[in-house]
């Protein structure tokens, strides 16, 4: 089926099976294997990338629901001569051991950085009609859809907290 | 995954039109849990509906001071909108307790009352499951079953409901606004919603084949504190071993039925003078256990106090 998706700024037409993950339309059919494919069952958010702006499960969608969306994976967050913040960020606070999940974790951060700005609450927001402030619960508990197997959260939690005092 | 062909629907009358006309067809919006259980092969549609960007994605004030959710409305849009948080607090905390900040980017109001059952048994396609597959057994009944229903359950089926949004729908007495495969719009309380498990587990709701759930709908706050509390194995991203929404004086509970437990004894016992600590008890003398999930009647046994007592301003 005929899909037409901008990706990382460049509209990409693609002839794909119905069937096809979003997640797999990126890294088999565009070759952009940043975003990784861990459960591929919405539990792990190796696969996150953003869509119009909004951090999603990659590997939760098919690539033809994404006709006409706007799709940013790891690849158009940051290059290696231009890294963007977190990636900085996560370099500098050693934030990975073997790296899998990093680019989920960082498009993650991405997106959730996003939402603290437009003050979206989460469970550990005790306060539902104040301005949120990004304390570490707060930052653990909107990172939960992101696990790291070698377990480098303390890490994770300095290298957006960083950025997140940057930019707050 | 199985083969399917997909449409994109234009509107909400062609989307069930399609549905009635089009064999083993569902509706996509978020997909997050339907493309799980097809990656399973647990649901095998043979076309897919995409009903995700039709115009039902507003939360509408309403004229008698309620409001309307769009079917299509993400569960983080709806736990972030301003009316919602001041006039329904309730209903942001219970949206976000389940899933992740990405679940819930996708995830959308309507897609979250029709979630499957995360039964284990359901999901283990090598084992008996009467909702799965009709009049194979129940294989929780006598297996690992501490996730299992203590209230409303049958010998055929003993899975909960995994939804936390609705636990706080149901609580707020919301309706639900469906378009009906001959184009028919209807509404009707969120309660009549869902069904107990009972002889045909695999039947889960009131709705008609290819009925489109369109909006929900809530009626204004009803007087007094509202909460919503989960219990859980971990502390973020996990489904719930019981939950609990109080607004005003109505309760229900969560990840204890086939369905949102209107705690309706309990109300009674509470408009009547009761604790809140007799109020339970009188709700819990019609639950059972299966072996494993006896700690659930422990649980909702002191989560519910709790959360009165929270819901009106008596600690936590």
């Amino acid at each position: 089926m005929r899909t037409t998706i901008t990706v990382n700024g460049e509209a990409r037409t693609l002839d794909v099976d119905t069937r096809t993950t979003l997640l797999d339309a990126l890294r088999e059919h565009l070759k952009l294997t940043g975003a990784k494919k861990g459960c591929d069952h919405g539990q792990c958010g190796a696969c996150t990338v953003l869509v119009n702006g909004e951090r999603i499960n990659a590997c939760l969608s098919l690539a033809v629901m994404h006709d006409g969306d706007s799709v940013t994976s790891i690849e158009g967050v940051g290059t290696v001569g231009a890294l963007h913040p977190l990636q900085v960020a996560f370099l500098t606070e050693d934030a990975f051991q073997c790296g899998y999940c990093t680019p989920g974790q960082i498009c993650s951060a991405v997106g959730m950085l996003q939402e603290v700005a437009e003050n979206w609450p989460s469970q550990e927001t005790a306060d539902l009609t104040g301005r949120i402030t990004l304390t570490d619960d707060e930052l653990r508990e909107r990172m939960s859809g992101n696990i790291c197997r070698c377990s480098a959260y303390p890490q994770i939690v300095a290298a957006i907290k960083s950025v997140a005092g940057e930019t707050a | 995954m199985r083969a399917f062909t997909y449409e994109r629907a234009e509107s909400a009358q062609a989307a069930v039109k399609s549905a009635a006309e089009t064999p083993n067809a569902k509706f996509i919006a978020g997909g997050t849990n339907l493309l799980d259980l097809m990656k399973l092969e647990i649901e095998t549609p043979a076309h897919l509906i995409d009903v995700g960007r039709l115009p039902l994605a507003q939360v509408e004030d309403t004229p008698d001071g309620g409001l309307r959710i769009g079917a299509m409305t993400t569960n983080s849009h709806v736990a972030a909108d301003a009316r919602v948080r001041a006039r329904y607090p309730v209903l942001t905390q219970a949206i976000v307790a389940g899933g992740s900040g990405q679940l819930r980017n996708k995830a959308r109001a309507g897609g979250n009352l029709r979630q499957r059952s995360r039964c284990a048994y359901f999901y283990d396609t090598s084992k008996p499951c009467n909702k799965r597959a009709p009049g194979s057994g129940c294989g929780a009944l006598e297996g690992l079953n501490r996730n299992s229903a203590i209230f409303g359950a049958s010998h055929a089926c003993i899975a909960t409901h995994p939804s936390d949004m609705a636990v706080a729908l149901a609580a707020l007495g919301a309706s639900v606004e469906t378009l009906s495969p001959s184009g028919q719009a209807r509404a009707f309380p969120i309660l009549e919603l869902h069904r107990l498990p009972g002889e045909t587990p695999e039947v889960e709701t009131h709705l008609i084949p290819g009925e489109l759930i369109t909006a929900v709908v809530l009626p204004p706050p009803p007087e007094g504190g509202q909460v919503y509390r989960k219990v859980r194995d971990r502390a973020s991203y996990a489904a719930g071993l019981a939950s609990v929404a109080v607004a005003g004086g109505n309760l229900a509970l969560g990840a204890v039925a086939h369905k949102p437990w209107r705690a309706v004894d309990a109300e009674a016992a509470l408009a009547s003078g009761a604790s809140p600590a007799e109020a339970i008890a009188a709700e819990l003398a019609q639950a059972s256990e299966n072996g494993r999930n006896g700690c659930k009647i422990s649980l909702v046994r002191r989560l519910v106090p709790a959360a009165i007592d929270q819901a009106n301003g008596r600690g936590a």
